[in-house]
């Protein structure tokens, strides 16, 4: 196939409207300025819920150097900043902006390294990659089904695929649900401050400035107006937390915060649930 | 010359065009083609619910008797669309329900579909017979039951991939004995267990079902006394497919097996125990369509079946397949026309699996009638892509997913610009392409130049700058579906190209370099499209107009701004308040 001449870039050149042959904007707009820093590094480590971006990214995430190069791209100025730190493309902790790059839960391995998943089966396989949202692109009919074969396989040290796990979560009074990968999450307290994050706008209509702000949902379930409860596999009604957290994200269908007075005589069950696994 | 044509004539004549874009296309004639077109046209496609509104679709047709709609965007699929976005079709139903009691068929795609709705469709539609729901969630199985209990002439009953609330399998138990009309049934998404008898006796009862796909809970034991009712179906979809191995259930299966004479198209296979795979082996030779994609087997087990199958139009598989499998389909399926390969395991970084790019060669060099290809792989060349685009110069969708994103040519390190720009090259008749792998502002321009029958677009982790996306906006002539995340585009070339997007159905951006303020710009500027930014951030209101936005949904419309939306998602540049009737 004949090359087709490409049209000169400037490489290592601001991308300033002026300078390019793409003077673009409609009439009478000014195009905001741009300063671009050429051969960025940006790898974005988050765990959790969307909502969460600046808050995640502030907490012990590991950041390491980016393999996913922006290479002459229009960068947000608020940005630049931050990126002569460790040269990654880092918000600050009192910066509002987010970064464009979408939800990754880090793994901390990077991605050349997995041949020895295979060998050594007791590593968990997700261990050696990242994973993206929505990355590979396959529906989640197919990754449920394909999820709902591994967990059959008890013995299986490799059924831990680190294949997603969706489940819906809501909230009682909530005009609308959320969805969450339960494989995202460690541990409780994990998927507690990632729920936190995704609901506290309903819970801060309701509530206002009760209790600290910094955590409102939380306060919410500790001042017991609500609990989190679980639906499992039996179809039964459980509290979240109380059995260990390898067989919650193993069972667990749906979530839903609902009101304490809804919530009575639910904690019995969880010593015959752990009864029946063992 | 229209006072010498009569209507009646014309109207005859438009009956045989039955091709949206034929039709679309006749009622821009002149006025009275649109006059003609509008009284006589019965079958509506809706590719975007929200770029008009009920009420203009019920004054331009007044007598509809199918519809299809379409709601969220295509990367709600990959769970990118949060919940509660919209697309609900329940405000359609009340005035469909109203203006066209004797509608027949709905379909809906990406839609949010509630209980209530179906209960709708159930009781206002007397003579109502096809019902297909493909990637649809927000009802339950209760929902189904008003539709089995009222609906007396229902054909066609078919759940693609949907999200039930599987309350009980009972729903199937609300068909009345009286209801023998049906042809088509579809439950394979379904989770919970139907009472047995009730199929059994539903499909005894049914002798035109051509189409019978079960969901998983329907074991390999009772697939022969169901099979025994209806050998005379077409296309047939098992349970889970799996049982210890006894030979009478083997044999007692091998024979309806090959009493199906019509059989043309298998699917389910969950859970397959390799043993009972070769029950089929009878009938290979009539499939013209295969579906092994839940078949967890290996290689040898796969490469036997499709060996057989000498007809085989379509198959979609697992990568246990392998590059033997696929090599073995090169030579035994000549007249394959569309081949999906999806990944065993997607999220493991290393896998035994000898599935590679020598496969995909393998079949594009054999099949020559070869013309969609979706493929997940990990790892890629431009040599294996300019091979592909040279032996099937009659592609028309080409969707190719290496799993790690930005990989480059595995070979030689490159990216892989200029395989994909062979594809667009060579491949004259390509309408739709999803690519992935290490890609350059390079492979824009090749695709802006080349690709001019293109219709819709996917990008991820691809580009370098804006000139990537300006090249496409401004090269594709036909581009009607552009769906772009991880790329670094920006406002500028957005904004360059604003009227290219009235052409457009819709663009989809997220994690790309969008700013708030080039939303609200364009939205302003631009009546006839809805701008709409999709964030979830806490704080997004104190966001600063040039920062980027998380996701932006942009398409045209003649119904205005919707007023259906959750608090995460903008309509940018409108008045709140005005409501914009282009119509």
């Amino acid at each position: 196939m004949d090359p087709i001449p490409s049209e000169p870039k400037p490489h290592n050149q601001d991308l300033n409207l002026k300078a390019t042959e793409l003077r673009l904007g409609l009439p009478g707009s000014e195009s905001p300025e741009r300063n671009i820093n050429n051969n960025i590094g940006i790898k974005i480590l988050v765990s959790g819920a969307k909502r969460g971006f600046s808050d995640t990214i502030n907490n012990n995430n590991n950041i390491s150097s980016g393999t996913w190069g922006f290479k002459n791209s229009s960068c947000v100025k608020d940005c630049e900043g931050s990126f002569g730190k460790n040269g990654g493309f880092l918000a600050e902790s009192n910066n509002n902006n987010k970064n464009p790059c979408s939800a990754v839960k880090d793994s901390g391995v990077k991605a050349s390294s997995p041949k020895h998943a295979n060998n050594h089966p007791e590593v968990p396989a997700a261990a050696s990659k990242a994973q993206v949202v929505g990355w590979p692109p396959i529906r989640s009919f197919r990754k449920n089904s394909m999820a709902a074969k591994n967990t059959k396989n008890e013995d299986d040290l490799n059924a831990e695929t680190g294949s997603c796990v969706y489940v819906k979560v809501s909230m009682d009074g909530a005009p609308y649900l959320r969805k969450v990968d339960l494989k995202m999450y460690s541990s409780y307290l994990d998927l507690s401050s990632a729920l936190e994050k995704m609901f506290s706008s309903f819970t801060l209509g309701q509530h206002g400035t009760h209790g600290s702000s910094e955590s409102p949902l939380m306060d919410l379930l500790k001042g017991s107006e609500y609990v989190l409860t679980y639906e499992d596999k039996d179809g039964d009604l459980m509290l979240v937390g109380d059995v260990p957290w390898d067989m919650f994200t193993g069972s667990c269908k749906r979530m839903r915060i609902m009101k304490s007075s809804d919530a009575i005589g639910l904690a019995p069950r969880v010593m015959e649930k752990c009864k029946t696994r063992n | 010359m229209t006072s010498s044509f009569p209507e009646e004539v014309l109207e005859h004549v438009l009956s045989f065009l039955t091709s949206q874009t034929d039709r679309n296309a006749v009622s821009l004639v002149c006025k009275t083609w649109y006059e003609t077109d509008r009284w006589c046209r019965n079958r509506i496609f809706v590719g975007n619910c929200y770029a008009v509104n009920p009420r203009i679709l019920i004054r331009r047709f007044p007598d509809v008797k199918s519809i299809e709609l379409k709601g969220k965007p295509h990367f709600a699929d990959f769970n990118l669309v949060p919940e509660g976005w919209g697309g609900y079709v329940y405000p359609w139903v009340v005035e469909l329900a109203r203006a066209y009691p004797s509608l027949e068929e709905i379909r809906l795609k990406r839609m949010v579909v509630t209980d209530e709705s179906l209960e709708m469709v159930a009781k206002s539609f007397n003579n109502f017979k096809v019902l297909v729901l493909s990637s649809c969630e927000g009802f339950s199985t209760d929902g189904l039951a008003a539709i089995a209990a009222n609906c007396r002439n229902l054909r066609v009953l078919d759940l693609r991939e949907c999200e039930v609330e599987d309350l009980s399998g009972h729903w199937l138990s609300h068909f009345p004995d009286s209801f023998t009309s049906l042809e088509s049934l579809n439950m394979a998404c379904l989770v919970s267990e139907v009472s047995f008898s009730a199929l059994e006796r539903l499909v005894a009862r049914s002798p035109n079902l051509k189409t019978l796909k079960l969901n998983r809970t329907v074991p390999l034991e009772k697939l022969s006394t169901l099979l025994k009712r209806a050998p005379q179906l077409v296309d047939f979809g098992t349970g889970a497919y799996s049982a210890e191995f006894r030979p009478d259930v083997y044999s007692s299966l091998a024979g309806v097996f090959s009493a199906c004479k019509n059989l043309k198209s298998l699917s389910g296979f969950w859970d397959v125990t390799p043993a009972y795979l070769p029950v089929i082996n009878n009938v290979c030779s009539q499939l013209t369509s295969l579906n092994l994609s839940y078949a967890t087997t290996q290689s040898p087990d796969l490469t036997k079946i499709v060996s057989q199958c000498c007809n085989l139009q379509r198959l979609v598989v697992l990568d246990y397949i392998e590059d033997t499998g696929l090599n073995t389909v090169s030579l035994s399926c000549k007249d394959l026309r569309e081949l999906v390969v999806f990944p065993s395991d997607p999220f493991i970084g290393d896998v035994d699996v000898q599935l590679t790019e020598h496969g995909l060669v393998a079949v594009s060099e054999g099949c020559s009638k070869l013309h969609s290809i979706l493929y997940f792989c990990r790892q890629m060349s431009n040599s294996a892509l300019i091979q592909i685009s040279k032996n099937c110069p009659n592609l028309t969708c080409f969707r190719l997913c290496i799993i790690e994103p930005r990989a480059p040519d595995y070979q030689t390190l490159e990216p892989l610009d200029t395989g994909f720009g062979s594809i667009v090259q060579n491949c004259q008749h390509l309408t739709r392409l999803s690519m992935s792998g290490l890609l350059t502002d390079r492979v824009f321009e090749y695709i802006g130049t080349y690709a001019k029958n293109l219709d819709m677009l996917s990008i991820a982790f691809a580009g370098d700058s804006d000139l990537g996306l300006h090249y496409v906006l401004s090269g594709c002539d036909r581009l009607r579906k552009l769906e772009i995340r991880d790329c670094p585009f920006g406002d500028k070339a957005l904004l360059a190209n604003a009227s290219k997007l009235e052409r457009m159905r819709s663009l989809w951006m997220s994690s790309c370099l969008v700013s708030f303020g080039a939303c609200k710009l364009l939205g302003r500027k631009m009546p006839g499209l809805n701008v709409e930014v999709i964030d979830e951030r806490e704080n997004v209101n104190s966001i600063p107009e040039y920062a980027p936005v998380e996701k932006v949904y942009i398409y045209r419309t003649v119904s205005g701004q919707r007023f259906d939306a959750p608090d995460f998602v903008r309509i940018m540049g409108k008045d709140k308040d005005a409501v914009y009737n282009l119509s």
